[in-house]
């Protein structure tokens, strides 16, 4: 194999982890490589020791035969290794032809040759079958034209290596056809591209080799003719899919009292009106891809983003949820997908964390009694295993896993009758991922109603009584019952537009 | 909060400050002398807790707002406000109480603008009380009508130079005040919410905290030390002047608070190391003073203290010395 970039023993420690640990990663010229695994597994750190936004602790990186170490990304870019990421890392405010040609323009007597710098710019675009007018700024263009851009710039700029961080998370079909094209042009061309990606199908249909990781360790890989998709699964889960399969849940499912009902319920701009019941130790999963409305929805029903249509029914009595507070004091609770920002109180200790929505519920006037606090939170870290060395920590320096666990505490000692978990196990270890899917299921035995958001499809499909599909800010499908299975979920997520309005 | 963990947070600014005296002490003897004259303590430590008492009130509800990730840049002309106003009411003869209260009122209200403008109108606070900052003199200059309005009342005279038990009544008034609000702070969940509010306003608001009246509550409180301040410089010179009362008290007051080791970027905080700060900065004015320098150095030395004493506390400085001591040796941290 003619190998371009050969990364050998790369090993990068964080303080109290091992993030790499040893891992390999071989490109060939003209390959597209996928590199797999899921959150936290390793992969952005990766990347981030092959661009030089690290420094790698251990293991060599040979490219061309040549061992080379990085120091920046500007670096890594002069060595031939370019990197286009998910947000698009150009200048919005710049023209198209600015930002291709940015730190190389063209000069005449020491000024910027306007003409020809644009003359340059959509000849580069050109290769990219884009033809657009290079002189308005980027952000005039949709974020797969600012992809194509940035792309170009980057083979521009680095003609060996080219790493695609989730190029496609926020694209439509049409557009993820039209990158795959330049993507197999480029790779004809000679170049390696490392795809990143969490949807399977891509990387089936646009690659040739994958490596998978899982908690910085290489777990497999090899040509994607060898790996089918079940294998895959299980290399990046690290455990048995057919049992997750078999294991939907059998129990009756909720035809209890609705627990919640929405009516007509939205935000313009945000998402369309829906209707919606949660009856009464049910769960209902929300799925679909980013930027379907599965998180907008969430937040809307919470009050977050105040509704504009539509009315809201919460064991039976009838709300106004224009403030998470309304949303709190008529039973509900919100675990949100951003645990960072949204959700911890990073330099607040456990208990303060655990504390909080009770708290403030009660407001400042009525404080729980430290012992107290001390009983709820002990009990509360008994009952979900969080490991932490002692109540005061800091909840910013434990793990994801953890964080999730003591924002799940938050609101169970609040006894909510209707809980919204939007992805509960993102980017959490495999222990604690197992532990969080314990407590929904039985939480919902215990007559709690939930709203489970997620991208872990197989999961969601586990849990679920119900699954609805989101797309383009709309409800597009519900599946019931024995409907509900990880392949179902995915042809509803996919199919094609204009099935999409339902009767 | 523990004993121990409360103690290891002030431990830095108690060392600062006895430090400070002591090097004092050597240029000039006799700085910790005490002595009773007339029924009042006198000497250079009285004096520190004297004359740091504005700024000490001041840092209490500065500490507060900090806390919240906010600062009050209004405070100094607030003080001129409530002191005009005071000093108004007891010239036209109202009783003292009433006097008092109007002021105290009048401090509320201002802090209220101030909230009001930072919650609900989601100015950013360095500008939203800059606006209080430059009008608070010209409103308090309407309110004296451009003249320094001197009174003879001694009850109000007492605020400023009065003694009970020997103790001026100024230290009094800071210290009691500053117990008071801890322990309101402590034995409610105020000092709670008010930290949740500080180090993530998005997750508070989402786990239903009230934010927007937890942040015109910390101005309120500012508001209303802003206005016990301005009475104590009132009385002591019997005369609300309305361009110089806490001229630049409130950098001196967000000194303090800086130097009591609290982020300015909000969260965590404690009132007593920002209350020690204050009389850090104090003790350094007086200690300039009493060495005798000629008084043009005074703002210089006084510039280099306080960097001098911010490096020292900086937690950033110590792993740079650590990891340059560690290279030097040749061995990985």
């Amino acid at each position: 194999m003619d190998a371009v970039l050969e990364a050998r023993g790369i090993t990068k420690l964080f303080p109290g982890t091992v993030a790499l640990d040893a891992v390999d990663l071989v490109l060939a010229r003209g390959e597209v490589h996928a590199l797999l695994g899921e959150n936290g597994a390793g992969k952005s750190t990766l990347i981030k020791c092959l661009t030089g936004a690290y420094a790698r602790d251990g293991g060599t990186v040979l490219l061309d035969g040549r061992p080379v170490a990085p120091r920046s990304t500007a670096d890594a870019q002069a060595l031939g290794i370019g990197t286009v990421y998910q947000e698009v890392n150009l200048l919005a405010n710049l023209t198209v032809a600015e930002n291709l040609m940015l730190g190389r323009e063209p000069r005449r007597l020491g000024l910027t040759n306007r003409r020809s710098a644009c003359r340059e710019a959509a000849r580069m675009l050109a290769d990219y079958d884009l033809d657009i007018d290079v002189t308005r700024p980027l952000d005039a263009y949709s974020v797969a034209v600012q992809q194509i851009v940035a792309i170009a710039r980057a083979v521009s700029l680095s003609d060996k290596v080219l790493i695609l961080d989730e190029p496609t998370a926020s694209l439509d079909a049409a557009e993820v056809e039209r990158l795959f094209g330049i993507v197999r042009r480029l790779r004809d061309r000679g170049l390696a591209i490392v795809f990143i990606s969490h949807f399977l199908d891509q990387v089936y249909a646009i690659s040739d080799r994958l490596t998978v990781l899982r908690n910085g360790r290489n777990v497999g890989g090899g040509p994607v003719t060898e790996v089918d998709r079940l294998a895959l699964i299980n290399m990046m889960l690290g455990h048995d899919l057919a049992q997750a399969e078999s294991g939907h849940r059998t129990r009756a499912p909720g035809n209890g009292p609705p627990a919640a009902q929405f009516h007509d319920f939205g935000r313009r701009g945000r998402v369309e009106p829906f209707d919606l019941t949660v009856r009464k130790g049910e769960i209902v999963g929300l799925a679909g891809l980013l930027g379907s409305g599965r998180t907008e929805m969430a937040e809307v029903i919470f009050g977050i983003d105040g509704h504009d249509s539509g009315t809201a029914e919460v064991s039976g009595t009838a709300r106004r949820l224009d403030s998470p507070r309304a949303a709190i004091r008529a039973g509900m609770g919100f675990c949100p997908e951003d645990r960072k920002t949204d959700g911890i109180v990073a330099d607040l200790g456990v208990r303060e964390n655990m504390m909080l929505a009770l708290q403030a519920r009660r407001g400042w006037t009525r404080p729980v009694a430290r012992r107290e606090q001390d009983r709820m939170v002990a009990d509360y870290i008994r009952r979900l295993d969080v490991r932490t060395p002692h109540v005061e920590k800091p909840v910013g320096e434990l793990s994801g896993g953890n964080q999730q666990k003591v924002i799940l505490a938050r609101w169970l000692l609040m006894n909510p009758g209707f809980l919204i978990l939007d992805e509960p196990t993102r980017g959490i270890d495999v222990g604690a991922h197992a532990e969080i899917i314990r407590v929904i299921e039985e939480l919902c035995d215990r007559g709690m109603s939930l709203l489970v958001i997620s991208s872990e499809l197989d999961e969601l499909a586990t849990y679920s009584d119900r699954v609805i599909v989101m797309r383009d800010r709309r409800q597009v499908a519900e599946l019931a019952g024995a409907e509900v299975s990880t392949g179902a979920i995915v042809s509803a997520i996919a199919a094609a537009p204009q099935q999409r309005t339902a009767p | 909060m523990t004993l121990p963990a409360g103690l290891a947070r002030i431990l830095p600014m108690l060392a600062t400050l006895a430090l400070l005296v002591a090097a004092i002490s050597l240029v000039s003897p006799g700085f910790l002398d005490i002595s009773v004259a007339n029924g009042r303590l006198y000497g250079s430590p009285i004096d520190v807790l004297n004359r740091g008492a504005p700024v000490a009130l001041l840092a209490i509800g500065m500490t507060l707002v900090i806390a919240t990730g906010g600062i009050d840049l209004s405070v100094g002309a607030v003080m001129a406000i409530c002191g005009a106003v005071a000093a108004k009411m007891v010239t036209l003869g109202y009783p003292l109480p009433l006097t008092l209260l109007a002021a105290l009122a009048t401090g509320a209200a201002c802090g209220l603008w101030n909230g009001l403008l930072v919650s609900v109108l989601r100015i950013q606070p360095i500008i939203a009380t800059l606006i209080l900052m430059v009008a608070g003199r010209g409103i308090a200059q309407l309110v004296t009508e451009g003249a320094i309005l001197t009174f003879s009342d001694p009850g109000f005279a007492f605020l400023g130079s009065g003694a009970i038990l020997s103790v001026p009544f100024p230290v009094l008034l800071w210290t009691a005040a500053a117990v008071g609000t801890i322990l309101v702070l402590r034995r409610t969940a105020l000092g709670f919410l008010i930290e949740a509010v500080g180090v993530n306003a998005r997750a508070a608001y989402r786990a239903g905290v009230n934010t927007r009246a937890t942040i015109i509550a910390v101005y309120v409180v500012s508001g209303l030390c802003a206005a016990l301040a301005g009475l104590v410089v009132t009385a002591d010179i019997r005369g609300a002047d309305a361009n110089n009362a806490g001229l630049w008290l409130e950098l001196d007051a967000i000194l303090a608070v800086v130097i009591g080791g609290n982020s300015l970027l909000g969260g965590r905080f404690s009132i007593v190391a920002s209350l020690i700060g204050a009389m850090i900065t104090q003790t350094v004015n007086t200690g300039i003073l009493l060495a005798g320098f000629p008084p043009e150095y005074n703002l210089l030395i006084k510039a280099w203290i306080v960097l001098v004493i911010l490096l020292v506390q900086s937690p950033r400085l110590r792993p740079l010395l650590a990891r340059r001591r560690a290279s030097r040796q040749g061995t990985p941290t």
